[in-house]
């Protein structure tokens, strides 16, 4: 078995135009600095992109969006990015807001091989429409699907050679449920060590979910907002 | 006088309570965290995945790989933990959040909110709003009485796109504080000086004024 590559775009060299991807992060927080670069650089158009944000205009998915690489943005939140707004008015991008704890949820159910489930999230609102409505308990609930991707791009702050993960504080995010739904996970890494040498009680995504893994480089881990203590 | 965001944000922290667990959202509620009484425990979630959120970091301490839901370089206290978002909105979905505090654009007399869109103007999309409504038993709007322009947020019905239905429990505004239930806001308490009648003139939903309506402890 062997999971391990050379770089980002060796461990993307099937990922073609049109395929679906999620991204793991939150903002700029834990995002795949250096899948993305590569997914630039290879020029894949016409994507499907599943992510909680979509970066900002000069970073992260907005890199993608710069160079009209997404078609469809899946997101909750993506009020940072000013080019993705002007697609969108324009009609250049489709756009798909889901509640970002359904969002997470339907990741997560893929990953957990259950169809679809009921939330209350979105009841009574436009993202009711068109949703089978249910009550349980005398609550009302809609039925979200599983959501699931071609390729999961996530980045952990550690892993081993058989794909284990460790993520580092606030950045497990919507990438731990990633990197559990895709059809291809791809993960990169800080630190790569060999297999054995991460505890396995320290475990956060289990190898078996994860088919290529790289250690990262350069990373820049900006930051959106810089606030700090008077 | 009016209350200014602070005065908001200082009223809200009265409705805390040793051991709660709260969620602030973007604004002025995330003001709330400086008040919290002395020798209170408060746990502040973080729904991108904290518990324990801390002040923000001295210059030295900032970490990229640490920031709150709004992007923004935080701490961890001690005793706090880091987990998914599938997690965060698990806890939140499972009721095991003890106050919700989120601001709004319009809040209807049912206790409607809207607070994500303003059509063919802003597409920000709604976060984790919309999970956070649907589920909080207990939730107050930190906002503005009136909007921009003048007019009341405090409405008969929402004209802009729901974030939820029938949840709202609690408002504060700079001129208020109102309980939603039975179709009506109930003015609990005015902001020190303004007058009963500012408050009726400036409030388009139904509402309902008590024979004595205390002013607010400064």
């Amino acid at each position: 078995m062997n999971k391990v590559f050379k770089d980002a775009s060796s461990a993307i060299f099937d990922i073609e135009s049109g395929a679906t991807l999620m991204l793991g992060g939150f903002g700029l927080n834990g995002i795949p600095e250096n899948l993305i670069s590569a997914l630039v650089q290879k020029g894949a158009s016409q994507l499907t992109c599943i992510s909680n944000n979509a970066g900002v205009d000069d970073f992260g998915i907005g890199l993608m969006l710069k160079t009209k690489q997404v078609k469809k943005m899946i997101s909750s939140y993506v009020g940072e990015n000013k080019e993705f707004e002007r697609q969108l008015l324009n009609g250049e991008l489709e756009v798909d807001l889901i509640p970002q704890g359904t969002l997470a949820t339907r990741i997560a159910m893929a990953g957990l091989g259950i169809p679809a489930f009921y939330t209350p999230a979105g009841y009574g609102t436009e993202v009711a429409e068109g949703k089978e409505i249910r009550e349980f308990n005398g609550k009302m609930y809609l039925m979200e699907h599983a959501l699931h991707a071609d390729f999961s791009l996530v980045k952990a702050w550690k892993g081993d050679t058989l794909g284990n993960l460790v993520f580092r504080k606030s950045t497990r995010n919507f990438s731990v449920a990633m990197a559990k739904a895709g059809n291809i996970t791809i993960a990169e890494v800080e630190e790569l060590v060999p297999a054995g040498e991460i505890d396995p009680d320290d475990i956060h995504v289990p190898g078996i979910y994860v088919h290529r893994i790289f250690q990262g480089k350069d990373y820049e881990k900006r930051i959106e907002k810089r606030t700090v203590q008077l | 006088m009016a209350l200014d965001k602070y005065g908001i944000a200082k009223r809200i922290a009265k409705e805390l309570q040793d051991g709660y667990y709260v969620n602030l959202g973007i604004g002025i509620p995330t003001l709330v965290s400086n008040y919290v009484p002395e020798g209170m425990t408060i746990m502040l979630q973080s729904e991108n995945g904290m518990l324990g959120m801390g002040p923000y970091p001295k210059e030295a301490d900032i970490d990229a790989d640490l920031i709150n839901a709004g992007k923004e370089t935080v701490t961890i206290l001690p005793g706090g933990a880091f987990f998914d978002s599938v997690e965060s909105f698990g806890m939140i979905r499972a009721g095991k959040i003890n106050l919700t505090v989120l601001g709004a654009m319009e809040v209807a007399q049912n206790g409607d909110i809207a607070s994500w869109k303003i059509p063919g103007k802003m597409v920000k999309g709604m976060g984790g709003a919309m999970d956070l409504v649907a589920s909080a038993k207990n939730i107050i709007v930190a906002m503005q009485h009136t909007n921009r322009e003048g007019e009341s947020k405090l409405l008969p019905q929402c004209n802009l796109p729901l974030t939820g239905v029938g949840c709202v429990t609690k408002i504060v505004t700079d001129l208020g504080v109102f309980e939603v239930k039975d179709n009506a806001f109930h003015l609990l308490e005015r902001a020190p000086g303004v007058s009963i009648e500012e408050i009726q003139s400036k409030t388009a939903g139904k509402l309902f004024v008590p024979d004595f309506v205390p002013e607010m402890e400064a």
